[in-house]
């Protein structure tokens, strides 16, 4: 899925393609601007990454997008709607269409990891206590985490945190996922699992996955788009191989400090 | 592929943006800080209002959840009965000892009981048990809170299209609101068995005129003057304890601060409106 070369698109192929829109947006706190008129386009059902140095934007940039904070002025259009604008029910209706994976998984303490995945069927639908369960253990059977079901958050190492919260995101059967910097702090193996895990899930479940993140090595892996940001603005956006041939010798030098290899950059240069 | 902006990462100036204005002086820093110092009672009381606003809102609105709020009730309600019966057995006690003690200098003594009572219904029991609940539930229910908020869990809910303040706040603060004068009923009744102990077992008060005296002076508008002060407190008690565990920030140690804030804003809450609203209720002193 990462690493499939994107056919030619027709121009209403091309609109159909983008499931999000930003345009223009601006975020201040105080007198501090902090996002200063980003434009970019999220792919369907492709892996989207959003990268960037540490005060770039990324987690301000990653509020709005959930509606957990509101922009000054611009536009969010998640198919067509702009949802920066939503209020009340018409937002609540909307965020189904969004799972998010935080960065610290955020599983409720209170609850076991069954209880935390059932969370979102049992406060928004009507469903059965059975067909709560069925859906739940699915969900938690796909993601390899069945056996933990009666455990609690806090006996579960980081990767398998992960996959519970992801487990949780899904469950409502989300059109878009974000991950919040999904492999900070996490050993190179668990890395690479998560990395994996994301791929896994895009491509299993259909999702849009928006993955902000300062990993580079883990971006060039497995991104299809990347969207490069600095100071509030889009430094530049495209495939991985788009963002390499047209990106500054120092922009280049920063992602290769990040560590990156050469060798990943290579080969996402030779297969886009 | 587009390319927005120029600036690189990694160059000289990398620490500030390109057309952002310089870092303020020491004057301007000084200056800011003594606004800022101005300014926080004002910030704290607007934020406390906001809370207390949403909090409102949130309780007349469904869904009505009735298990969240039984479940606060037993955390802040049964689980301070021993501490709160504790307290209220030694002050009990301990006024009685030294009224007996004070009293007999003019041949009073008799008068312990009532002088207990009164004290007990009106101030004592309401006071001390929301100061009780306030150091054990109260700043439980900010440290959860606040955890909840540095792991991102409240954010959680709020992407999950589940208001935080309804499913969080409104609970805590309805089973504080009916738990403390709960509790302060406790108070009343171990506070006097205490006093009892004390003053007719220890220091030879006759029973009877211990009892009888205690009936004569203390009367239900005592104990309901008591325990509209413990609702207001249970109230208060909660709301300041979420709204500081609901706004924490800064990890571990913003937490911890967040806590310590709650315990000290509460106890000055207690003792400040337990002035306002004796005043209130007796109709003077205002």
């Amino acid at each position: 899925m990462g690493q499939a070369s994107t056919p030619v698109e027709t121009p209403e192929a091309r609109a159909d393609a983008v499931q999000i829109r930003i345009q223009d947006l601006h975020k201040s706190y105080g007198t501090h601007e902090v996002l200063k008129g980003l434009s970019f386009d999220i792919r369907r059902r492709k892996v989207n990454h959003i990268i960037g140095p540490s005060g770039s934007g990324k987690t301000v940039l990653m509020r709005q997008l959930v509606r957990l904070e509101s922009p000054d002025s611009g536009q969010i259009l998640v198919d067509g709607v702009d949802w920066a604008t939503l209020h009340g029910l018409t937002l609540d209706r909307m965020r189904i269409k969004f799972g998010m994976v935080f960065q610290m998984s955020a599983l409720f303490d209170s609850m076991t990891v069954f209880e935390n995945v059932a969370f979102p069927l049992v406060e928004h639908t009507s469903m059965s206590k059975q067909e709560i369960r069925e859906r739940v253990m699915d969900r938690l059977g796909i993601l390899g985490v069945a056996a933990a079901a009666n455990k609690s958050p806090a006996e579960l190492s980081g990767g398998m945190q992960k996959r519970v919260a992801v487990a949780r995101a899904l469950v409502r059967e989300s059109e878009v996922l974000i991950y919040d910097e999904p492999t900070t702090g996490l050993d190179p193996l668990t890395t690479q699992t998560v990395d994996e895990l994301i791929l896994e899930t895009g491509e299993r479940f259909g999702v849009t996955s928006i993955v902000i993140s300062h990993d580079m090595a883990s971006v060039f892996r497995i991104a299809d788009r990347i969207t490069f940001l600095n100071f509030g603005r889009v430094e530049a956006t495209g495939t991985p191989a788009e963002l390499l041939e047209t990106l500054e010798p120092a922009t280049l030098a920063f992602i290769k400090a990040s560590g990156v290899s050469q060798d990943i950059l290579d080969e996402r240069s030779r297969n886009g | 592929m587009t390319s927005q902006s120029k600036a690189a990462p990694g160059d000289a100036d990398a620490n500030q943006a390109p057309g952002e204005p310089p870092a303020p002086g020491v004057v301007d820093r000084l200056a800011d800080g003594l606004f800022q110092l101005v300014l926080s009672p004002f910030v704290e009381i607007g934020a406390l209002f906001t809370v207390l606003w949403q909090t409102l809102v949130q309780a007349v609105r469904p869904p009505y959840r009735v298990r969240l709020l039984l479940a606060s009730a037993e955390f802040i309600g049964v689980g301070s009965i021993f501490l709160v019966s504790l307290t209220a057995f030694f002050i009990g006690a301990v006024l009685s000892l030294q009224l007996v003690d004070g009293f007999r200098d003019f041949g009073a003594q008799s008068q312990t009981g009532a002088v207990v009572g009164l004290g007990m219904a009106r101030e004592l029991a309401p006071v001390f048990t929301a100061l009780m609940v306030s150091s054990r539930a109260g700043s439980a229910i900010t440290t959860e809170l606040g955890s909840m908020r540095v792991s991102s869990q409240i954010d959680a809910l709020v992407t999950m299209a589940v208001n935080p303040i309804q499913y969080l706040v409104v609970p805590r603060v309805l089973a504080g609101l009916v738990t403390v004068p709960i509790l302060t009923l406790v108070f009343d009744v171990v506070g006097m068995f205490g006093a009892y102990l004390v003053g007719v077992h220890l220091m030879g008060l006759d029973p009877g005129v211990f009892m009888e005296r205690m009936r004569w002076l203390v009367d239900w508008d005592d104990v309901r003057q008591g325990l509209i002060k413990a609702a207001i407190f249970g109230f208060t008690i909660a709301l300041v304890a979420c709204r500081q565990g609901f706004h924490a920030s800064g990890g571990a140690a913003g937490v911890g601060q967040a806590t310590n804030r709650s315990v000290v804003q509460n106890a000055i809450a207690i003792l400040a409106l337990d002035y306002v609203v004796t005043a209130v209720v007796i109709g003077q002193g205002l």
